[in-house]
């Protein structure tokens, strides 16, 4: 059905304009199978922006995206994608269980009036497993604490059996433990060969897992290649880049942000 | 009260008690979630030029009401997902335009009077006739179809709109079912309770339901039978005297109910806060009081 060599990101010139503000000002990415690619850049630099819009969640202003070879809109096969947000969203106040939450994840794979089946069962059971949240199935998800909601965000991703996972920051905010079993479970999808596109501040224990580093300043790619260490400079936030994106970017209208970090 | 139950009137009534407590609280809960507890109240209030229309042009207010509210529940969705902000100052005009315009109607209508008004704001579950029985079941199958067939999607959408997107969900579609079966239970509810607390009715059994249950469909089952209870149970003690009118009484042992959950959740957090190792699992019974 699909073959190894699909691109499974393609953006060509992205740009997104959010208030009038320009957040991402001419991407080009490509990201294909089996790659293991974090996106990094200081606060502000439009690195979440960049995966929400090559998912479609951000409409671009400019360029074109492509998942799978399709536009967002398009795109149909959405269960090939496993997107673990920043923060888990508790709606309302009406309480939603560890276990109703993971089931959601299953969601591009159940047609309506489906009944759960024995392989939803058995996929949300394995994704509890993976992230130690066994005995916690019948909790309020409202009950857990910023880093048990964390690795209940990446049971729902888990439990959808995706090709692709695109996560927003999955480390930060989170315990060392926690940080650690996302490591852990992140080696077993690597082995699977899964892709993974991840946003991260600090990589921390994720680091010997990631093939390749895209660092995002000022909407623009500044750096694409192997991920940079924390002993190189790239890691350093703020540090000055020769690459030709950032000398545009100093002679472009927004040279009054060159300060910021 | 046997006298009563043989009487068909009351047989009517009783019946959209039933209809309205079980679907209510079942829209209810998806919009509470949602965070848009006060959409049946925007959709009741614009619901109302629809019954004002309906006596104009000598149609039967109860279809009407059913075209304009559905009408008044898709405006509200698309200025809510247009701007991102101003959903609720949205809300409010809903509100003065529905009533005002209602009012308005109802004035220059040839057989409009305050009497009229009135049943249709607070109820008039006695004057329920065999066709609005049969409009209100059909709405009623409706709408609990829709809750049935669409559920799992519903949840993920007001849990978390981007991840329904992230998932392929048709976003826009199911925002506007879910606006659209509002509405539909608000014209249900209208002839029960009244529509100036309709709202209610999709409201109060979900917060009291939610300070005693852990998951959402928990949540929701029981929800339906406290809707169940409030409305049956008003409506039997609205009999009590011919004073009491039953939209009252049903939102009253609603809002009963729900204090008494506020106890009875307290007491079962802390059992359950003591048997897990978490402390202070939610302060939303707090912050309700």
């Amino acid at each position: 059905m699909h073959t190894l060599t699909e691109t499974v990101f393609a953006m060509r010139d992205g740009r997104v304009t959010l208030d009038r503000r320009p957040i991402l000002r001419g991407i080009d990415l490509a990201v294909r199978p089996g790659e293991v690619v974090a996106i990094m850049g200081a606060n502000g630099s439009g690195k979440s922006t960049l995966i929400r819009a090559l998912l479609g969640l951000t409409p671009l202003s400019g360029g074109r995206t492509l998942m799978y070879g399709s536009p967002p809109a398009r795109f149909r096969d959405w269960w090939r994608i496993g997107y673990v947000p920043q923060r888990l969203s508790v709606g309302g106040g009406v309480p939603a269980t560890v276990g109703e939450v993971v089931t959601s994840g299953r969601i591009a794979r159940q047609s309506r009036l489906r009944r759960t089946s024995a392989a939803d069962r058995a996929a949300v059971a394995g994704a509890l497993e993976a992230v130690g949240l066994s005995d916690r199935v019948r909790d309020p998800v409202q009950a857990l604490s910023g880093g048990q909601q964390q690795r209940v965000l990446i049971a729902r991703a888990l439990a959808g059996e995706p090709d692709t996972y695109v996560m927003d920051e999955p480390t930060a905010g989170v315990d060392a433990d926690t940080q650690q079993l996302l490591a852990d479970t992140l080696a077993r999808l690597v082995a699977d060969g899964k892709t993974i596109v991840l946003v991260a501040h600090e990589l921390g224990p994720l680091e010997p897992l990631i093939t390749r580093g895209v660092v995002v300043r000022e909407g623009l790619v500044a750096h694409d290649g192997p991920p940079p260490r924390p002993e190189g400079d790239c890691a350093r936030p703020g540090h000055e880049h020769v690459h030709p994106h950032a000398a545009e970017a100093t002679a472009g209208p927004l040279r009054g942000w060159q300060g910021e970090a | 009260m046997i006298d009563l139950l043989d009487r068909q009137f009351f047989q009517f009534a009783l019946i959209a008690a039933l209809l309205v407590g079980l679907c209510a609280p079942a829209v209810g809960t998806f919009i509470v979630q949602r965070r848009l507890a006060l959409l049946g109240d925007g959709i009741g209030h614009v619901a109302l030029t629809g019954v004002a229309l309906g006596f104009l042009t000598g149609t039967a207010p109860v279809l009407t009401a059913v075209l304009v509210a559905v009408a008044g529940a898709v405006a509200i969705e698309l200025v809510r997902a247009r701007g991102r902000t101003s959903g609720d100052v949205a809300l409010a005009l809903m509100f003065y335009g529905g009533i005002a315009g209602g009012v308005l109607l109802m004035g220059i209508a040839p057989g409009g009077s305050n009497a009229k008004l009135n049943s249709y704001l607070f109820g008039a579950i006695a004057s329920v006739t065999e066709q609005d029985i049969w409009i209100i079941g059909g709405l009623a199958v409706a709408v609990l179809a829709v809750v049935a067939f669409f559920g799992r999607e519903l949840f993920v959408l007001c849990q978390d709109e981007e991840m329904a997107r992230a998932s392929g969900l048709p976003v826009r579609f199911l925002s506007l079912l879910i606006a659209v079966t509002a509405a539909l239970t608000v014209v249900i509810a209208m002839r029960v309770v009244g529509l100036l607390l309709v709202s209610a009715l999709m409201v109060i059994p979900v917060a009291t339901s939610q300070q005693l249950t852990r998951g959402f469909r928990t949540t929701m089952l029981l929800a339906m039978l406290f809707g169940v209870i409030a409305a049956v149970g008003g409506l039997l003690a609205s009999t009590a005297s011919t004073r009491v009118p039953p939209g009252a009484s049903i939102v009253l042992l609603a809002l009963a109910g729900f204090v008494l959950a506020l106890g009875v959740g307290k007491f079962v957090r802390r059992g359950r806060s003591q048997e897990s190792t978490l402390t202070e699992p939610s302060t939303r019974a707090e912050e309700v009081v």
